[in-house]
């Protein structure tokens, strides 16, 4: 470990890029997931850590706009990127998905839940029309313990009729 | 562990070549990074190569071929109308891997990079002849992906060499491939077995075959067959499928795996020979 050149590889990574908006700048060993950075550097919570192996899809983030497993980001590929976490997605209030799934009773322990709205957020982004196939085929990746699964499915076909009914008035 | 950003393909190769066998190529990270949590204390170099800015285009399309970048993930295949069109089986096999947001990561040259027996989008590009061109600091070699798979985890390309291209050739007219695939859940779940047919408009059939040997598996028949003939149909599978070898493991034991992959080649040649369509 005297080695100078070796110390020097092992420097913390210097890592610029913008959470729910707002720059951000942090200097993070090279293991650092985007979750761990997230929860632990930047206090964002909201995103939870459960199998850290994307599997669960508990920490589901957009990542320049797309759905991406936090866990599996290094926080150093994030350079230069924009992230949304569930905390951005709602920073004006509940979202209509979020409304839903309160009104439909998906919300259990609660732990899954952010990363479901997120991945729901997502279909309707792409797919504000989907159907209960669909959504669940979207949804594959989100595991929910409490199995609240038809309550979940629910609320984002709820979300999604609104959704179309909304843009319907909006084209009138 | 390290990482390291790249300015160009020639940095990676240094850097590559450096490391002495401990650097990792790091582009969509969601088999690299689930190693490199299992095993923390191994000195990993990751280089990533998203930061490379000479790379090629995640996806070109041309009248006679379609060319994968190092950056083409899953989700970007079934946009493109042409690779649905020429390749759906290869199309059906990227929206089954992982979940969507392991999807929009995951990338086809990842893929096939990770070698897995289990690889799902390896079957359809063996099928549909896909060559792998790999750079490395004497210069680029493409070779038939066939030839690429060595053994579980283990590739034709060297600790010091990058694949920069996947190429698949435009199908011939009338050439069809379709997809199969079992698992024991429905979504996010590794291929217990997988099955890709290609037939041509004369009835040559050709099969992919995952998790069911040591690497993704290649066979095609000498002679044309009736496909529309459900008993030549699987007569000429029970032969294609003798190349199947596989093992029993926590997905399914030898037997159950040999069974279903009969099953599953015949239900790929009838699919493309019916409705797949290039």
């Amino acid at each position: 470990m005297s080695d100078p050149e070796l110390l020097s590889q092992l420097q913390p990574v210097p890592v610029s890029f913008t959470v729910n908006d707002q720059p951000v700048a942090v200097s993070v060993p090279a293991h650092r997931t985007l979750l761990d950075a997230l929860r632990d550097d930047l206090c964002l919570t909201g995103s939870k850590k459960c199998c850290a192996d994307g599997e669960c899809g508990a920490c589901t983030v957009f990542l320049d706009g797309e759905l991406v497993n936090s866990c599996l980001v290094l926080c150093a590929e994030t350079e230069g990127c924009s992230v949304t976490t569930i905390e951005g997605l709602s920073s004006e209030g509940l979202t209509d998905l979020q409304q839903e799934f309160l009104n439909t009773g998906a919300v259990q322990c609660g732990v899954c839940i952010p990363g479901q709205v997120m991945a729901a957020e997502g279909l309707l982004r792409e797919n504000p029309q989907a159907n209960a196939e669909e959504i669940r085929d979207a949804m594959a990746g989100n595991l929910c313990r409490c199995a609240g699964y038809e309550r979940i499915v629910a609320a984002i076909q709820a979300a999604a009729g609104q959704r179309v009914q909304i843009q319907g008035v909006k084209n009138q | 562990m390290q990482y390291r950003r790249p300015r160009n393909l020639g940095e990676a190769l240094r850097v590559l070549e450096d490391a002495n066998g401990a650097g990792r190529v790091l582009v969509g990270g969601t088999d690299l990074l689930v190693h490199v949590r299992r095993q923390p204390l191994e000195p990993l170099v990751l280089v990533d190569l998203k930061t490379a800015t000479d790379l090629p285009p995640p996806i070109e399309v041309t009248e006679d071929h379609v060319r994968f970048g190092p950056t083409a993930v899953m989700t970007a295949l079934p946009r493109h109308e042409q690779i649905s069109s020429w390749f759906p089986a290869l199309v059906d096999a990227s929206r089954v891997v992982g979940s969507v947001a392991i999807r929009n990561r995951a990338t086809v040259i990842g893929n096939i990079c990770n070698a897995s027996p289990a690889c799902d989008t390896a079957p359809a590009l063996l099928v549909h002849g896909a060559t792998v061109t790999i750079l490395g600091p004497d210069g680029s070699r493409t070779i038939p992906l066939s030839d690429f798979f060595l053994g579980p985890g283990s590739t034709a390309c060297g600790s010091g060499e990058l694949v920069v291209g996947v190429e698949l050739p435009r199908p011939p007219e009338g050439y069809r491939s379709a997809f199969e695939r079992l698992t024991r859940r429905r979504g996010v779940d590794l291929a217990t077995v997988s099955a890709v047919a290609g037939v041509s408009d004369a009835g040559e059939i050709t099969l992919g075959l995952g998790a069911v040997g040591p690497t993704p598996l290649l066979t095609a028949t000498s002679q044309p067959v009736d496909c529309t003939d459900a008993h030549a149909v699987a007569a000429a599978v029970a032969e294609l499928t003798t190349v199947a070898t596989p093992i029993s493991d926590v997905r399914a034991g030898q037997d159950y795996r040999l069974a279903m992959t009969q099953v599953l080649a015949q239900r790929a040649v009838m699919a493309a020979a019916t409705t797949g369509g290039a």
